[in-house]
């Protein structure tokens, strides 16, 4: 897709300093709201481990289906009676949990193999980018489902389902990243200095790269929050009873006719928590590259 | 140009063959044995050694991998250990509904994407486009499934104009499939047309740059006029890339779709198959989902070096 983001538009001195204020500006806005958004996230379900309004688990039959605005339940209950706030608080635990997981297996795998692939000779480069491409064709979806049907469906399988498929991502802005860095003149010197690839890989390209891997590990947890929510969704993600915002939405799709209300909350906090990483990793790269603030996409 | 593209059908193919054999095999691990599966906890030994030789199970897994893939390339995905029903017919029924599906919302997602991506584009730091630019990040966040719901309670909950699920053939009832096929068909479009509005608005500010876009400009033309006549064009290229390589993710996105409009799609087949321990289905369906995506790909790798001449002249 090198396509789409590479194309080199006519640059001018003066539009381009007019461009890179305005830029300053989106830049603010996007890394402002995904990191106040992110920060709930992660506060939310901090603050559930010391406390939640009522037991996230506990199912009480006297308040089935309450309203939102109830006495005692802010958002209402479920079919259950369990609090709609308490499992939405928990639910951020595991949505976060999938996100470090998946995203911490696929950039710890895909960026040295990235790397690898750049520094390898041509062969062994263009070998590991085709088994890379094959990694592609499983999306995370399928590989989930997959995942769920042998090692049986649970958090577990659906995190390492979800890396293993992220891993691609990260191996390619890797190599793109490292082809970049190894045409400077200092890589040259370093290897004509004698330094072994191992320690030009470490000093020199990781460094350099670490931007670029922020970058994706943001954008690919929002990918990842909305596949465990929609593996939830299909039963192939966390199972009941621990809270999960995909699975609180499958529960409530049966009550859509008495009790609409229900979906509406899961699904908010799932938007709200990929809208925060997708614009923290939009700012991250903008104040990472200026010149790349304009060519978003 | 020839050697380019031989060598990338290469790649496919060797692609394809890697993909059935890490199918087949993530399979071939998968605890739980089929015959007992079929025959239930209390199958006598006996029982189960003679479904083993019925379905082939009790030979070596090359020779097994052989027979699965040899049939692939005629189109024999072999009978369901579970039902014993033919699985590539059934397969093909069910592609046809996820087509219908996956293509409308591909529609969906133009009508969306093209004015959306084109007017933030060309609203360029003012607030207009930049509003645009932010309604496309939040259709972006927003699961397709929730999406689904979100329809489903409004149009068929509150408002009771369209079915709240189900499938009806085309052929049968023409009215009927066009009315369970909106929503679904919005549902998946919408995010997919969220995502393209992004690529689209990139596209057209890349072209906007363009000096052959300034001398358009120059020669008098207004900036819609300059777009329309000389721009489209070159920012079609990206973004016909972008939307051939979401028809992938929007067959497995249709999955989740599936489940939530009750439509008897490849996602509903695969679900249930999983479900039923049913191997061979599963094992077929998978390998149609991973042919198209590799087949995608391919084309529009193909279509790439033939449509773009930088491509196209450069030294293989």
């Amino acid at each position: 897709m090198s396509g789409v983001a590479d194309h080199g538009g006519g640059w001018n001195g003066d539009r381009a300093a007019t461009e890179a204020r305005g830029a300053a500006r989106t830049v603010n806005a996007s890394l402002v709201t995904g990191g106040v958004l992110v920060a709930t996230v992660i506060l939310t379900a901090l603050l559930s481990f010391l406390w939640t309004p009522h037991d996230p688990v506990h199912n009480d039959s006297g308040a089935r289906l309450l309203d939102a605005g109830s006495p005692g339940h802010w958002l209402g209950t479920d079919k259950f009676g369990r609090d709609v706030a308490s499992q939405l608080m928990a639910g951020a635990r595991i949505t976060l949990l999938v996100g470090v997981v998946a995203v911490g297996i696929a950039a710890v795998v895909g960026t040295p193999l990235g790397i690898l692939a750049g520094m390898a000779r041509r062969g062994v480069g263009e070998f590991l980018m085709r088994v890379n491409d094959l990694v592609l064709a499983f999306p995370a979806l399928l590989l989930a489902i997959m995942f769920g049907a042998v090692f049986g469906a649970g958090t577990l399988t659906a995190m390492v389902a979800i890396g293993i498929a992220t891993i691609p991502n990260f191996a390619r802005i890797a190599r793109g990243g490292t082809l970049q860095v190894l045409s400077h003149d200092y890589v040259q010197a370093a290897r004509a200095a004698g330094r072994r690839p191992v320690g030009i890989a470490l000093r020199h390209v990781l460094p350099n790269i670490s931007g670029l891997v922020t970058v994706q590990c943001s954008v690919s947890f929002a990918i990842a929050i909305l596949a465990e929510a929609a593996l939830s969704f299909l039963g192939f993600g966390t199972r009941p009873p621990t809270p999960s915002w995909g699975r609180m939405l499958q529960e409530s799709q049966e009550l859509l006719f008495s009790a609409p209300a229900l979906a509406l909350w899961p699904g908010l906090a799932i938007a709200l928590a990929v809208l925060g990483f997708n614009l923290l990793g939009d700012g991250l790269r903008d104040r990472l590259d200026p010149r790349l603030a304009e060519r978003r996409t | 140009m020839a050697s380019r593209i031989l060598r990338k059908g290469l790649i496919f193919l060797v692609s394809l063959v890697s993909a059935s054999v890490v199918v087949f095999a993530f399979m071939a691990v998968l605890p739980g044995d089929p015959a007992r599966v079929a025959l239930g906890t209390n199958a006598t030994p006996e029982a189960v050694a003679r479904l083993h030789e019925e379905y082939g199970t009790d030979r070596p897994a090359l020779v097994q991998y052989w027979d699965w893939v040899s049939g692939l390339a005629v189109g024999d995905f072999g009978r369901s250990y579970v039902t014993g029903v033919q699985i590539g017919p059934q397969i093909l029924d069910r592609f046809q509904v996820t087509l219908w599906l996956v293509l409308s919302a591909m529609v969906v997602a133009l009508l969306i994407a093209l004015p959306l991506g084109i007017a933030a584009a060309m609203r360029h730091r003012r607030l207009s486009g930049t509003l645009l630019s932010g309604l496309s990040q939040v259709g972006v966040a927003v699961p397709n499934f929730l999406v689904g719901i979100m329809l489903i309670t409004l149009f068929s909950v509150h408002l009771r104009w369209l079915p709240s699920g189900g499938w009806t053939p085309p052929a049968e009832d023409p009215w009927g499939f066009a009315q369970r096929l909106l929503l679904p068909a919005v549902s998946l479009g919408l995010v997919q047309g969220a995502i393209l509005t992004r690529y689209v608005r990139s596209a057209i500010l890349d072209v906007l740059r363009e000096d052959f876009l300034r001398t358009a400009r120059a020669k008098g033309l207004r900036p819609h006029q300059a777009l329309l006549r000389h721009g489209l064009r070159n920012a079609a290229i990206p973004v016909v890339t972008v939307l051939a390589l979401q028809l992938a993710t929007l067959l497995v996105g249709a999955v989740v779709i599936e489940r939530v409009f009750v439509i008897p799609g490849l996602g509903s087949l695969l679900l249930d198959g999983v479900g039923d321990r049913d191997l061979l289905l599963v094992q077929g369906v998978v390998m149609v989902l991973v042919l198209a995506v590799l087949l995608i790909n391919f084309v529009v790798d193909v279509l790439y070096t033939v449509l773009d001449p930088r491509i196209r002249t450069a030294a293989p």
